[in-house]
């Protein structure tokens, strides 16, 4: 098969999925359905995290934080805006937070960076709570419900964007630069790349997509807090999710993301009091014998048997 | 006519003077290398000019523009690029793409992907690294490393080029092999300013040598002159 007949398949193929994913409401359960759009939730939270993380290797434990921007814009607009200026307010907050704590932090290196961004997701948690106990009187926040197929629909488009954006950037100039940083940031801005733009902007961006998928998260939640909205479990997730399914492609997180909770779902309702526990067996071994996550197992399956091939592992 | 210029470089790290009122000049179209004994704070001076450290006083000049105080990225798009002691390559990509990156950024008019392409190739081929394109820069033989610093440094096509110990860890063919590649460098039209610490090469390539010793310019000259100053000879093998 010649390049050209095989991503006119790969093209061909992808839409025809689309199209099943978009009528999905029209012929599956809604059970089905709502739990899609978790699983869905979990991808963008997961993709987003990879085209910053991914590839400049700076973890971030900010998601939260720009999630549960998304949910609060999502809470104090939705009565006033027509729900998809809601999504787009919250991916916009979710922007400019991110590119204020990018220009704040992105200076730091390694731990000190991992840190410091959980540490202002966690900032921002409890000034909040602060807040509306002692100043708003109320904790917590009504948000105007939306039904469940408006929902996932919305999800959808947001999933298709952020992939759309992660495989521009992936194959784009701004992704080789992006690579550069993370292999070696200072040759990287000795050959011109400037580093601390082009981080702030795409942590930024990274970051848009989850205020997006929070803002919309929020009205199938109807009642959400400070607790809720910035729950550290976000944090975590999508650098489980990017190691689970391995970061080397852009299907690595996907896969990772989607397997990783439709077991979360599975487990939770199999196994409600040992599903953590199994969880962190996962985890474990997947990190311990798949370093390069599915992925990697994949490829190794791909490349044909485990054996190993060459004396430089 | 002089492309760069130092005036008073000083740089302190704490209350240890690393480089100490530092003169000098670079001209057009030179071969100019930098030696002195471990400390001396060669590399310390090849980080002020590129913009990795700040300069604590004193200036540099180049093409008659102040640089001190630039960043890294805008002193490459200026015209001045660099290796480094311990090379510092892109060691999870290729290395086409090692050199592919350095045409895209490294000059300040917008590169195409495909002429990117094409100059990659050149470089590649230029310093003898064609057949090599697709491997990991990681798997790549120490030699061939520097080779590939050398590629992304002409990748952004610089008027002025600084290596830093290309040629340590060398065996003597590849010592003469990279010795050529300086002088090839050289009829292009491209000013170097070089460390090295291999004394053949150091002799054989320059045009003038500034050394270094505990921070100041002790002595400046042809490489006959720096070979026969009782200064110089005194501060390599003792009293």
């Amino acid at each position: 098969m010649n390049p050209m007949t095989k991503s006119l398949f790969t093209g061909g193929g992808i839409v025809l999925i689309l199209i099943l994913l978009a009528a999905m409401p029209f012929y599956a359960k809604p059970y089905s359905v709502i739990s899609l759009t978790n699983i869905l939730m979990y991808i963008i939270l997961t993709v987003s995290w990879v085209i910053f993380s991914g590839s400049t290797r700076y973890i971030s434990l900010a998601s939260a934080a720009f999630f549960g921007s998304g949910i609060y814009t999502s809470a104090l607009l939705g009565k006033t805006l027509p729900l998809p200026a809601v999504v787009v307010a919250g991916g916009l907050t979710s922007f400019i937070l991110a590119f204020f704590i990018g220009l704040l932090t992105l200076r730091l290196r390694g731990m000190y960076f991992i840190i410091f961004t959980f540490s202002v997701s966690e900032l921002i948690r409890h000034s909040l709570l602060w807040w509306e106990a002692n100043v708003m009187g109320t904790v917590g926040r009504w948000v105007v419900m939306v039904d469940h197929t408006t929902i996932y629909h919305i999800i959808l488009t947001i999933f298709v964007i952020t992939m759309l954006t992660a495989y521009l950037v992936r194959r784009s100039r701004f992704g080789l630069a992006l690579r550069s940083i993370g292999e070696q940031e200072e040759a990287a801005i000795h050959i011109g790349i400037d580093a601390t733009i082009l981080k702030t902007l795409t942590f930024a961006i990274s970051a848009s997509f989850m205020g997006a998928v929070g803002a919309i998260m929020a009205t199938k939640w109807t009642y959400i807090d400070p607790r809720i909205a910035f729950d550290p479990h976000i944090s975590f997730m999508p650098v489980l999710m990017a190691i689970f399914g391995g970061t080397a492609k852009l299907y690595g997180p996907v896969f990772g993301a989607a397997i990783f909770a439709y077991l979360e779902e599975i487990l939770t309702t199999k196994f409600p009091y040992y599903y953590m526990l199994l969880f962190g067996i996962i985890l474990i071994v997947v990190i311990l014998f798949l370093p390069n996550g599915l992925l990697g197992l994949v490829q190794k399956w791909w490349k044909g048997g485990f054996r190993r091939q060459n004396a430089n592992p | 006519m002089r492309i760069l210029e130092g005036r008073k470089v000083t740089k302190h790290f704490g209350g240890l003077a690393a480089l100490h009122q530092v003169d000098f000049d670079i001209n057009q179209g030179e071969v100019a290398g930098l030696i002195g004994p471990n400390g001396a704070g060669k590399t310390t001076l090849f980080n002020l000019i590129s913009g990795f450290l700040p300069i604590t006083e004193g200036e540099i000049i180049y093409r008659g523009k102040k640089i001190s105080g630039l960043r890294p990225n805008q002193i490459c798009h200026k015209g001045v690029a660099r290796t480094f002691q311990s090379t510092k390559l892109f060691v999870g990509m290729t290395v086409f793409e090692n050199v592919m990156a350095a045409s895209l950024f490294g000059t300040i008019r917008a590169v195409s992907l495909t002429e990117a392409e094409r100059e990659a190739m050149e470089l590649l081929e230029y310093v003898g690294l064609s057949s090599a394109a697709t491997t990991l820069a990681k798997d790549l033989p120490v030699a061939n490393q520097k080779r590939l610093e050398v590629a992304r440094a002409l990748a952004t096509k610089p008027e002025l080029l600084m290596f830093d110990e290309v040629m340590a860890g060398l065996n003597p063919v590849e010592v003469a092999e990279s010795m050529d590649l300086v002088a090839r460098i050289r009829r292009k039209g491209i000013t170097v300013f070089m460390i090295e610490h291999v004394m053949k090469a150091i002799m054989g390539v320059c045009d003038r040598i500034i050394v270094l010793h505990h921070g100041s310019k002790i002595a400046e000259g042809t490489p006959e002159e720096i070979a026969s100053s009782p200064k110089v000879i005194e501060i390599y093998l003792g009293e």
